[in-house]
């Protein structure tokens, strides 16, 4: 597989609570927006690994509104929000709510470019509103291990403290 | 202040002259004096930005009364790219899933799918 050239970069901005990912695919804009905008296609990648994804509702067009959720057992993550712009194989500008969070709302952006010969560069933006929530957001989905990581920084912090 | 420590990290590394000072501790230990030397700014406000630094974790003060060095805590910076890395890995394995659906789309499929028959509506 010549995977490695496509990895995703990310970036999260020290100044706007904005998470940037970027990445590459060998595929059309028109395939890539297809796979965004058709719930069959969604529900097969969306997701994570671990856990089954139902759409619930997905009205892809300008104005319309999805929600799906996530289970893992009895466990279920329900994800809404409204499509504020949606433009064929270039744009789609989405809000973004984790129902377990309902006051707090991310804005969207993903922006595709035609690299041509078949090849294009997709950007995603998450724009939350506020460094916690992005912080959230970063942490979502995470293991013990991301946990462990918080525990860890609190001792670091308490004995930087204590010194 | 903000309330979980990634956050304060974050918050802590948004002013431009703490990111300064992240960075030339990165080269070694250094004192409060020396820190502001190159700065047109007073020893008090190098070392207000300094308690931020500190109470998010990223920098300690040595012991030595005297001197009292400023130590960059390498180990947080580590912490928060093992965060980071591990969300691009995340997003990385979906869109793995994504090259493959892309890999069976036809070339010239629509960008968008054709209005759906609502759900026990005749076919």
């Amino acid at each position: 597989m010549t995977t490695a050239k496509h990895d995703t970069e990310i970036a999260a901005d020290p100044t706007v609570p904005l998470i940037r990912i970027i990445r590459e695919f060998e595929a059309t804009p028109a395939q890539v927006f297809r796979a965004h905008t058709d719930p069959d296609l969604v529900k097969q990648w969306l997701g994570p690994r671990d856990l089954e994804m139902e759409v619930l509702t997905f009205d892809c067009r300008t104005g319309g509104e999805y929600r799906y959720v996530h289970r893992r057992g009895d466990e279920e993550y329900v994800f809404h929000g409204c499509f504020h712009e949606v433009t064929p194989a270039s744009r789609i500008v989405q809000t973004f709510t984790f129902e377990g969070v309902p006051e707090a709302v991310a804005l969207e952006t993903m922006t595709i470019e035609d690299l041509g010969d078949g090849r294009c560069r997709l950007t995603g933006e998450s724009l939350c509103d506020s460094f916690e929530g992005r912080d959230a957001m970063l942490a979502s989905g995470m293991d013990e291990g991301v946990i462990q990581g918080y525990e860890r920084l609190d001792e670091l912090i308490a004995r930087g403290a204590a010194g | 202040m903000a309330a979980d420590p990634l956050s304060r990290v974050f918050s802590a590394l948004a002013d431009p002259t703490r990111r300064d000072l992240v960075a030339r501790l990165a080269s070694g230990d250094a004192t409060v004096s020396a820190l502001a030397e190159p700065y047109d700014v007073s020893i008090q406000a190098v070392s207000k930005h300094l308690r931020v630094l500190e109470d998010a974790g990223l920098v300690t003060k040595g012991r030595d009364a005297q001197r009292r060095p400023v130590h960059l805590e390498a180990e947080v910076f580590d912490l928060m790219t093992t965060w980071i890395e591990r969300y691009r890995r995340e997003a990385e394995e979906r869109y793995r899933r994504l090259d493959d659906i892309l890999r069976d789309l036809p070339a010239d499929i629509a960008p968008i799918p054709p209005a759906r028959t609502p759900p026990g509506a005749p076919s």
